[in-house]
Order: C-alpha cells, then structure tokens, then sequence
C-alpha cells in the first residue's frame, strides 16, 4: 500500500500535544465555563476560564476528541493565559484565516499553532481544529453579554 | 442501452447456490478505476450510498439525448416515452418489493422523505394526545426526528424498544410497550450502524393485533436482501434509489393503497390535482396526489436500470456474498487489540455493516489515515444519536458492504488499522 504523505496533517508537535494535553487540569477559581460541540463527529469540548481584569489568567480545556482537535486545545491552553480578551480575539482570528488559506500576520506569536497550518488542506478536518477556538470565543461572548446585563460600565 | 451482468457465478445444481463474480462485476462500476492518493479504492461506505454501475450512469445519460421531456403533460411521441418509462418503474418497484399493488408506490426524493410523508400525513389525521408512537433506540435520525415533531405537535407519546448490549432489539420490551395507545410502530429493518436484521415479521404481526399502523424504514434492508412487503403485510415501507445502484435524489414510499387514500397530500401543486378552481382544488387519485411538481423522472428512469442489474444479480446471491464478506471481517476485526466490534456476532441477524470502536484512535483520525491509503470508510455517529449514547461514545468507525467489495477489500482494512497505529506510533501485536 502506497501512502501519501500525511506529515502536514499529523505532524509529531501535533501527536506530542495530543497525546499529553495541556490544558487537562483543574482551576482553581471557575469564571466561566463553556461546552462546545461538534455536530459532525460528536466531538465535545469543555472550557473554564478564570479572569482577571480583563485578561484571561487560566484556561482549562477538556477536549473527547480526535488528535487534531485535542491538540488544537492544547495548543490554545499553552498559548493563551495572560492575554488580554483584545489580544485573543486577534489570534483566533488569525487562526481562522489562516485554516481558510490567509497568512498570518507577520509579528503574530501563535505558539505551536502553526503545526495546524497543514490541516486548511483538509476541509472535513478544519472544523475540528476550530472548534476549542470558537468554543472559547462563545464562552467569551456569553460572558460579557452577562457583565452588559449586570453592569453595563464593566472595563472590557 | 444494455445491462450487462455476467457477474454471477451459477454454481453445481445440487448446491442451488449462486454466488457473485466480484471480478466481473467490479468492471461494470467505472469509479473503481479510479486511483485515491495513488491506491486502488477499496470503497466501504455503501450503507451511505453505492457506487453506480455503467448501465445506471448510461441510461441517465441516454435518456436526456433521446427521450426526455416532462412526464403527464403532452399527446406527443416524446412525452409519451418518458411517462410511460416513469410509470414502468412504479410497475417494476411494485413487483421488486414483493407484488404489491402499484397504486401504492410513491415516488419521493429518499427515505428521510418517505417517513417524514407517513409522519405527517398519516398521523396528522389519525394521532392524538395520549397515544403512543413506538420507535427503537437503534433509529436512524429519519425515522426519529419526524416522529419526535409529531410528538410535540399533538401531544402523543414516543416509547422506545431499547437495544441490547449485543445489538439486539430487547422484544421482551417491545410486547410490554404494545398496548391500545400504541398507533405507530415505526423500525429499521436493518440498523445502519449495528448492521442487525430486526424480527421486523414478528413486530409487524404483534402490533397489528393491536391495530397499529407498521412502518419500515427500509433504507439498509430493500438493497440487501429480497424484501416481500405482501407477505410482511407492513403498511409502509420507506427506502431510497441511491443506496442500490441508482441515482440519488430518487427515494420511494410504498403504502397500502387503503391507506394512502385516507391521506392529505403534503406537498401541492402542480400534477397532483383532480381539479382546481380559484378557491378549491380536489386531489388526483393515488399515487400521484403525493407527487407535486415535476418529479425527478429521469432519475426514476435510471433505477429502472439499477433494479435490472440487483434482479439479475439476484437478491438472494448478493445476501449470501455479504454474509460471507461480514463473517469475514467480524473474524479479521475480533483478533485486533484494543478494538471494539458493535452488533450481533450471529451472521444470520447481522447485515453487510460492520462498526467499530478502536480505543487507541479517534474514529475521524482513522478515517483519514486510511484514505491516505485509498480506504473510504464512514467515521461518525452514523445520524444515531441515540445509539451512540447507549455504547457511550461520541463516534465509531463503519465499513459497509455491497456487491462488488471482496476479501481483499477487507484486507486492506485491516492492514490500514494497522498502519494507523504504527503511524501513531502505538505498539500494534
């Protein structure tokens, strides 16, 4: 059997991030808890975050799903504690420009994210890396729905 | 325009046996020539579509060049080809399905529609609060979701014949659940991802003895095995074209002629009206006061060629070869490590599907590791929801057979598990 070369997809940060996952830990203060959900495979994952004024200080990130997905969470957790929700808005749009083909900007640190790169060739599998993303961002927006409603003068 | 079959195999007289040509039959299937990342394509995923023959693929194109033009409209000679040709199919369905009276095949766009059309039609006049619509745990979202809207409509109850741990529906459950609410009993005659043949003869005969309506999604049993509705005495019977040989877009509903009468019309509109004033219209007579606008007759026309093709093939043959390939790889699969087989280990109750669970890798990792390798398989929850949840995973992994898979085709599986595993570096035995 012939084997194209699937090095791009499943590259060994990937299997490194998939097979230990950072963000498998417990917090310890819960600001705000997100499930996320792939309708396609079933995949679930599940964020917390704690915040301080206005900057994401941890992340949990629980993913029950395939590798690429695992390790995209992973990745997230490694990556994002300590910055502002202005600063991960940006990367996780640049995240998801870069699944549909763009290039990143160029002074953007995303980590070990760029070992994803490989998966925009792969449409089925593009969701899968999106979805800890979009779950953090929903989790984000759900939050600060909440804080207008509480307390509309909240600091972003 | 020729259906080729030389693809069966007579075997001795005394045996009565006859087997398929996998040879043979593969060459009458143009895409299986064709090469994935520089791999034969070893094509297991016929219980989401089947490949098309030759003779399927011509006769749409044949058609459109020499025949077509819409059906029930015109007195001229190419009108009249394609009604009749239309019409013929209703004849020939009627007859595959076991000599049912044509007046009671509908024409559809696939099974998802055939159900939906018993759900609201049939049970908008005869469901009301209280009474209970019985489903089974193992349905596919089309014979769940329909049901489920009914149920918030008018206030009627959905039970459920729960699966066994080995694939079973639990029947013990089943007659404990029948009672004089019961007004639907609604099953897959084959689940599409435990592959198991349901004792639908047996639920069929208990819920009429409580005068409720039978319907048999059909999709996974009517390409596999001979299906008899007269003899089931089912009053339903939903399947679709392109999960045998045909076209997709073409599904079919057979109801009992009794019944369909008694039916509002779903959809309306043109072709499916007796009369029609400014303020009033009265319906056609069945079948076609369901089939509302122009049908998809040239796909209608191209099933009429795949179901020449299943006919010759014989029914029966094509049981006994995905017997065979099923035992086959329920063997190969049972030795793997680390691997779950779901659904009956009997290959008597058990169809061509066979899904399982590697717990070492995520099924849609799998699924594109052995692409890589040519190997098409379906990674997913299969639309059973519900099913996933009663094996407590997210997903599993399924390979499904037709006529022209072989050994080899399973060999190629198994040594693409494999290498899956090598190539994420687990140890394998």
């Amino acid at each position: 059997m012939k084997q194209v070369k699937l090095d791009d997809l499943y590259r060994d940060t990937i299997l490194d991030h998939y097979k230990n996952p950072r963000g498998r830990k417990e917090l310890d203060r819960i600001d705000a808890e997100h499930k996320g959900y792939n309708p396609l495979c079933g995949d679930q994952v599940t964020i917390k975050a704690k915040f301080t004024n206005g900057y994401l200080e941890d992340v949990a990130v629980d993913s029950q799903g395939c590798a690429i997905s695992v390790a995209s969470g992973s990745m997230l957790a490694e990556l994002l504690p300590g910055k502002s929700l202005k600063e991960i808005q940006q990367i996780t749009e640049a995240f998801r420009e870069m699944m549909h083909g763009k290039k990143l900007p160029d002074d953007m640190d995303i980590g070990d994210l760029d070992a994803l790169e490989g998966v925009k060739k792969y449409h089925s599998r593009i969701k899968c890396a999106l979805i800890p993303w979009i779950t953090l961002n929903d989790l984000i927006k759900a939050r600060q729905e909440k804080e207008t409603l509480v307390s509309p003068s909240l600091p972003e | 325009m020729t259906t080729k079959t030389d693809g069966v195999i007579q075997m001795p007289a005394e045996t009565g046996k006859q087997v398929l040509n996998v040879d043979i039959i593969r060459n009458d299937f143009p895409i299986l020539n064709r090469k994935i990342h520089g791999n034969r394509i070893v094509y297991l995923d016929s219980a989401a579509t089947t490949q098309k023959p030759a003779c399927v693929i011509n006769a749409l194109s044949f058609f459109y060049r020499t025949s077509n033009a819409n059906i029930h409209r015109g007195a001229y000679t190419l009108s009249e080809e394609s009604s009749s040709a239309y019409e013929n199919l209703r004849e020939k369905i009627a007859r595959f399905i076991g000599g049912v009276d044509q007046r009671g095949i509908v024409f559809t766009r696939n099974t998802t529609e055939s159900l939906n059309l018993v759900a609201r039609s049939w049970s908008k006049a005869n469901i009301k609060a209280g009474d209970e619509i019985i489903l089974t745990e193992m349905e596919h979202h089309s014979n769940l979701v329909p049901w489920i809207m009914i149920a918030q409509e008018t206030g009627a109850v959905l039970k459920h014949i729960p699966v066994t741990e080995d694939g079973y529906l639990d029947m013990d459950i089943f007659y404990k659940l029948l009672s004089e609410r019961t007004k639907v009993v609604s099953v897959t005659m084959v689940s599409n991802v435990l592959g198991t043949i349901n004792p639908v003869s047996e639920i069929i005969k208990a819920a009429h003895s409580y005068n409720a309506v039978t319907v048999l999604d059909g999709a996974q049993g009517v390409p596999h095995t001979k299906v008899d509705a007269k003899e089931l005495d089912c009053d339903f019977l939903a399947f679709s074209a392109h999960k045998m040989l045909g076209p997709t877009g073409i599904g079919v509903l057979y109801g009992k002629p009794e019944l369909l009468e008694k039916m509002e019309p779903v959809l309306t509109g043109g072709g499916m009206i007796q009369e029609v004033t400014l303020n009033s219209a009265t319906w056609a007579e069945i079948p076609w006061k369901f089939e509302a606008g122009t049908p998809n007759y040239a796909d209608v026309i191209a099933f009429s060629s795949a179901i020449d093709y299943l006919e010759k093939l014989s029914m029966d043959a094509i049981r006994i070869h995905e017997k065979e390939l099923t035992a086959y790889t329920l063997e190969r699969l049972e030795t793997f490590p680390d691997l779950t087989v779901y659904g009956p280990r009997d290959i008597e109750h058990r169809a061509g599907v066979v899904a399982f669970y590697d717990k070492l890798i995520h099924p849609h990792d799998l699924s594109t590791i052995l692409d890589s390798y040519g190997i098409a398989i379906r990674a997913g929850h299969h639309c059973a929801q519900p099913l996933m949840r009663r094996y407590n995973i997210p997903a599993n992994v399924r390979a499904s057979f037709y006529i022209y898979n072989d050994k080899a085709d399973v060999d190629a599986l198994i040594e693409g598990l494999k290498k899956a595993r090598e190539y994420f570096q687990y140890e394998t035995s």
